[in-house]
């Protein structure tokens, strides 16, 4: 008996040891990728970055001004263009048709789109826009980035208005309040700071993508803030250099992978506290 | 609620206030307001359509892109092997196989491990540890794939081929030559086969592990969510009759979010098969089929990416769309499944 209570004993504290174990592994991928940015980009980040080009291959010096600005303009469009568009459809599935068959289907369908390969996105957009206009262009960016903050944004809006007690709604409307007014003044402003993480969330997702815009923007050495021609981007830029052999090209792209994974970093711990806020 | 305090109800409908109001200004106004009702309405269903047609464009796009590669090569698409754009013969077997095999060593590493990670979460840990470590492995969801394939080619890669790689190559290869290990090997049947090859470093077993990484956070994330929604008396119950940890979490913990745990291993497993930039970076970009797991292969998406700006002529360009319209295919479905058993899992939670 006692030897049984041993070994069961024995299991459980060898379950314990790699319980642990895989945890301190786990957060020392996390060390360890921090790290290496830190190490790597901390050394080149100065002034020059933000205000110098991408140099030439092979030569030394430059920035990465331009895909910085375009990085900063495709992202911020593509929540311009997207953030209604999922706001509207999340409130339908909310407010008006709750239990309607097509909030059903929207909502299956939006969570496949949530993690749907975003390589994919850019295929589509290439199809649609790309080979009619017989180019690339940043516009087309856009439109593939914004494809991918609706499911995000649809998925936090509906979430959030869903929380909202409906004792809210109901004394609206019992003051004689029409039903859009009631979403537009009640539920949206007491959902507010969650609707508000949903496009922090995807603004985070979509600033650090590389794959739609490989198809769509493509990229640009030069400073081009016009949207019917490629545009840079700082994902793309750190793939081609680092991808490249030339030596200071590898360092920009240790720079901008730095400064993109802490931007990303920051912004959802914000927009995790703005919920959390909320919550507690 | 503080922030709906005060419903400006009187001074939307009418200006003026209630006292006395006109009762032709009032019919305008209420008449107004019915319009504005009815437009909103439809625009917030026009935007859930919208969501649709998102979905029904990318299918619709996909196939009627990747039309001439099915016309040229039909069925065959799927069994061929070779990929020349010179002689325009195109098989899709090679990237098929290169992302199913990457994505199951990632789920190979990474369920056991989230599954450890969460019961470090949810039993083990004390309280104030919970929350900081659990944001911790959740920050891994938010560093940018292309982030984890730049420190995959420049780390991760060089490590392997460097420290473990021979390693393991020798420990397998029972081989009587000349070796750091000599004399201890291990002769099981196809190991050999499984780790043989020069040490790259970049390869499926690399993009594997990179993908393992990404994955993590999603498997941790929802398995604890599952592992949380147990009925606290379940867990006592069984801890009052005796159960050590792991008999507790074996035994009524995980029976009982079986089905959530398994829509958060599928999501995951979603996610490794349509990941595109961490796997371009280490995959090495060989359009062939090869046993071990240290050569270089290509996948679905890693084609793709680093392909299609290149690819010239209409059947080299429609075989690349028909290669994403089989990723798009296989995690559809997977995603499909994955939402099934994260429903049922929401429905008993209740």
């Amino acid at each position: 008996m006692l030897k049984l209570y041993r070994a069961r004993r024995r299991r459980n504290a060898r379950v314990i040891f790699f319980s642990i174990g895989a945890t301190l592994i786990g957060l020392s991928a996390l060390a360890a990728i921090l790290g290496t940015l830190l190490y790597q980009g901390l050394s080149g980040l100065s002034l020059d970055v933000f205000t110098q080009m991408t140099p030439p291959p092979g030569s030394d010096g430059g920035g990465l001004l331009n895909p910085i600005v375009g990085s900063l303009i495709m992202t911020s469009l593509a929540v311009v263009v997207g953030t209604p568009v999922g706001i509207l459809a999340g409130t339908y599935m909310a407010e008006y048709g709750r239990y309607a068959k097509l909030s059903m289907v929207v909502r299956f369908i939006n969570d496949i789109l949530l993690s749907a390969p975003s390589i994919v996105i850019g295929l589509f957009v290439y199809e649609i826009l790309v080979a009619p206009m017989g180019h690339f262009s940043a516009f087309a960016g856009v439109i593939a980035l914004s494809l991918l903050v609706v499911p995000v944004v649809v998925r936090t809006t509906e979430d959030m208005l869903l929380l909202v007690p409906k004792e809210l709604r109901e004394a609206a409307s019992a003051l004689g309040m029409p039903r859009s007014k009631v979403i537009q003044k009640v539920s949206y402003r007491a959902a507010r700071a969650g609707m508000i993480t949903g496009v922090l969330l995807a603004v985070a997702r979509i600033s650090g993508e590389t794959a739609p815009l490989l198809f769509t923007a493509l990229n640009n050495q030069f400073f081009s803030i016009d949207l019917n021609a490629p545009m840079a981007s700082l994902p793309y830029v750190i793939f081609q250099f680092a991808m490249s052999p030339y030596h200071q090209w590898q360092a920009l792209a240790w720079i901008g992978a730095l400064i993109i994974t802490f931007a990303v970093l920051a912004l959802s711990i914000v927009a995790r506290s703005l919920t959390a806020a909320t919550k507690g | 609620m503080k922030s709906v305090g005060r419903p400006p109800v009187v001074d939307l409908a009418l200006p003026s206030g209630i006292a006395q109001p006109l009762s032709v200004e009032r019919s305008r106004v209420l008449s107004r307001l019915r319009g504005g009702d009815a437009f909103f309405r439809h625009i917030t269903r026009a935007a859930a359509v919208i969501v649709l047609l998102i979905l029904g464009g990318v299918i619709f796009s996909l196939i009627r892109g990747s039309v001439p590669a099915f016309r040229a090569f039909g069925l065959n698409f799927f069994v061929e092997q070779s990929w020349n754009p010179v002689t325009e013969r195109f098989g899709a077997l090679p990237p098929i196989y290169g992302t199913l095999v990457t994505s199951f060593i990632a789920m190979l590493i990474a369920v056991p491990f989230g599954l450890l990670i969460t019961l470090f979460l949810t039993e083990l840990a004390p309280i104030w540890m919970r929350r900081p470590i659990g944001i911790a492995v959740e920050l891994l969801a938010g560093i940018p794939s292309i982030i984890y394939g730049i420190w995959g080619l420049f780390v991760l890669a060089p490590f392997l081929q460097a420290h473990v790689q021979p390693a393991v190559i020798d420990f397998f290869s029972c081989v009587p030559v000349v070796s750091s290990y000599q004399g201890k090997c291990l002769v099981v049947p196809g190991a050999s086969l499984l780790f043989a090859g020069p040490p790259y470093g970049i390869g499926m077993l690399t993009a594997g592990i990179i993908l393992a990484i990404m994955v993590l956070p999603f498997i941790t994330s929802i398995s604890r969510d599952v592992f949380e929604a147990v009925p606290p008396v379940l867990k006592e119950a069984a801890y009052g009759i005796g159960c050590t940890t792991w008999e507790v979490v074996r035994f009524v913990v995980l029976p009982y979010s079986r089905v959530g745990v398994l829509g958060g291993v599928m999501l995951a497993l979603g996610r490794a098969l349509g990941e595109t930039m961490a796997v371009t970076f280490v995959i090495g970009n060989a359009h062939r089929i090869q046993a071990s797991l240290f050569a270089p292969a290509t996948t679905i998406s890693a084609t793709i990416a680093n392909e299609f700006n290149e690819a010239v002529g209409d059947l080299y360009i429609s075989s690349l769309i028909a290669l994403g319209l089989i990723l798009f295919i296989i995690t559809f479905i997977v995603l499909a499944i994955a939402r099934y058993m994260l429903l049922r899992m929401e429905r008993r939670i209740g």
